[in-house]
């Protein structure tokens, strides 16, 4: 092949629940460092499909390839340690908690979990912990949120927790994260917070980003390439200036509320 | 003054017991929100593991004790392994069902090998001192010790160590914790190690205390301690101590009060008074259950 393989490819995926087809052959690929929003309607099926690359729900058919190899075999887990991480729409930390320690056990995932090293090797096991411990002051710091790295996560204010659970995927060093409407709910000005850290971790990290937003003009600026879903299917693939002038999307999406979106 | 000081010894004893089989309840429950009804059979075989050690090789009390909790952490995390892992999603209805069997069969076994009740040996020299007219045997002191040792380490264990924080994160989110890679079956497989390991402590504990044995004391002292862990809450660590403690004073009083027939009438009643005022236990919290 002379194009660089892509990191991660769907190929005619398709996810019914009972009669519901939730998900109808869609195949789409993202590369290595790009960018890549999705949007549609409520119930398109962009939850869905985010479910099956994380492997929450295995998919009815079709295969889906990390580097050319398929993973829909794979545990959550095992995916995770393949470098793929997510955010929820409904934000999922572990509320009870520490603020700190939603990350550290993020970091302490790349460690070995023993039943009796746990209980004996003190001394090791607590150097490792150290260095857990030391990477996740280091984001929290770089997340402005050194201050309440001793608070419950529950305790943060909503666009706190937000930054808090892409802090916590992050430190999963992941090469392709996944975002579930990381805006939902804010204003502009927290939008736009989200925003500039988003570009700096694509800069930072080198992340390759996939992201479900409803909120257009915000994922229009953001993202070089959008996929476009409605009713399970994919409508459209192309650039934001492509997506907007397409006449398939507006009818399907933009046309049914454009006015909210100027 | 003494009298009492002399019973809320007494208490301290009993109460450390419950306490140690009580946060083996709890620990699971936490983890999986299921209640491991077989946990006082662990207790009750941690007794008789204990009594085999010192008949076939008299080993000393330390060595015991670790012996011990090592054997009956092997049993929980076996039990979890067959019994438990393979309908961890089926209805909860089947899991505690398959729980009450598990306890049954590992009683009956006990049974079958061992049809009589069996006095266990003297593993501590019992001395005993007085002090302002307060008396307290070493072994009092040994058995207070050791639980306030272990619930010291368990509670290191949850609050700093990784294996701490996994094990808190999974009682509230089980699949995320997958999803960030951490191997969640292992951490559960360590939650049994650890539950059973302090139920097998206090199962030798309780032998070395009131030193007649039976295969019938996990059902018997194992029910108690679970009442225990509902009146604190179940699910809570400090709620299965403080309830612990609560039934082990509530028991003391009453027998000295009272007949000691009516120990487990007020046992149990101060669970129903309990539960009519504070449904989830005293600390306890309703829990938001995640489809």
């Amino acid at each position: 092949m002379n194009f660089p393989q892509p990191l991660l490819q769907a190929c005619h995926l398709h996810k019914n629940f009972g009669g519901q087809q939730s998900i109808i052959d869609l195949s789409f690929h993202i590369n290595e460092k790009e960018c890549l929003g999705i949007i549609g309607p409520n119930g398109a099926g962009k939850t869905t499909l985010f479910n099956l690359i994380t492997g929450m729900v295995p998919a009815s058919s079709g295969i889906i390839l990390w580097q050319g190899h398929p993973i829909e075999k794979k545990s959550g887990a095992q995916l995770a340690r393949l470098g793929i991480a997510r955010t929820f729409q409904n934000i999922r930390l572990f509320k009870q908690l520490s603020v700190l320690e939603n990350i550290q056990i993020a970091y302490d995932s790349q460690l070995t979990y023993s039943v009796l090293g746990s209980l004996f090797s003190f001394s090791q096991k607590n150097l490792q912990e150290k260095k857990s411990i030391a990477a996740a002051m280091d984001l929290l710091a770089m997340f402005e949120m050194t201050d309440v790295a001793h608070e419950p996560a529950s305790s943060l204010p909503y666009g706190f927790q937000r930054r808090l659970e892409i802090a916590r995927a992050l430190a999963l060093n992941p090469r392709l994260l996944l975002l579930d409407e990381p805006v939902a709910g804010m204003n502009s000005t927290e939008a736009a917070k989200i925003m500039e850290l988003l570009r700096w971790i694509q800069k930072e990290f080198s992340s390759t980003l996939l992201i479900i937003e409803h909120h257009l003009p915000f994922i229009m600026e953001l993202c070089n390439r959008l996929l476009v879903l409605n009713f399970g299917s994919l409508i459209a693939d192309g650039a934001p200036s492509q997506i907007k002038t397409n006449p398939a999307v507006i009818s399907a999406y933009l046309g049914n509320d454009n006015d909210s979106e100027e | 003054m003494d009298y009492f000081a002399q019973q809320a010894i007494n208490a301290l004893q009993l109460g450390s017991i419950y306490a140690l089989i009580a946060l083996g309840y709890s620990l699971v429950y936490g983890v999986l929100t299921m209640i491991n009804f077989a946990h006082g059979d662990l207790f009750m075989v941690g007794a008789f593991f204990c009594f085999l050690l010192e008949k076939m090789i008299r080993v000393p009390f330390w060595l015991a004790l670790l012996l011990t909790m090592l054997g009956t952490s092997l049993l929980g995390v076996l039990l979890e392994l067959c019994a438990y892992r393979p309908i961890r999603h089926a209805p909860r209805v089947s899991a505690m069902i398959t729980a009450l069997g598990c306890g049954l069969i590992i009683e009956n076994i006990t049974l079958a090998l061992s049809p009589y009740p069996r006095h266990m040996p003297t593993l501590i020299k019992n001395s005993i001192t007085s002090f302002h007219g307060i008396t307290i045997s070493s072994l009092q002191l040994v058995v207070i010790g050791i639980s306030l040792l272990l619930m010291i380490l368990l509670d290191f264990i949850i609050r700093f160590t990784r294996f701490g924080i996994a094990m808190r994160a999974l009682s509230s989110d089980r699949l995320m914790v997958s999803l960030l890679g951490i191997p969640a079956n292992r951490i559960i497989s360590m939650t049994f190690a650890l539950g059973a390991a302090l139920g097998g402590a206090a199962g030798l504990l309780y032998a070395l205390s009131y030193p007649v044995i039976s295969s019938s004391m996990g059902m018997l002292i194992g029910w108690k301690a679970f009442v225990a862990a509902v009146i604190g809450g179940i699910g809570n660590i400090r709620g299965a101590l403080l309830g612990a403690y609560l039934l082990g004073a509530t028991e003391i009083i009453t027998v000295s009060l009272l007949p000691s027939t009516y120990r487990d009438l007020v046992a149990y009643s101060l669970l129903l008074l309990v539960l009519v005022f504070k449904p989830y236990g005293i600390l306890g919290q309703p829990q938001v259950v995640r489809s």
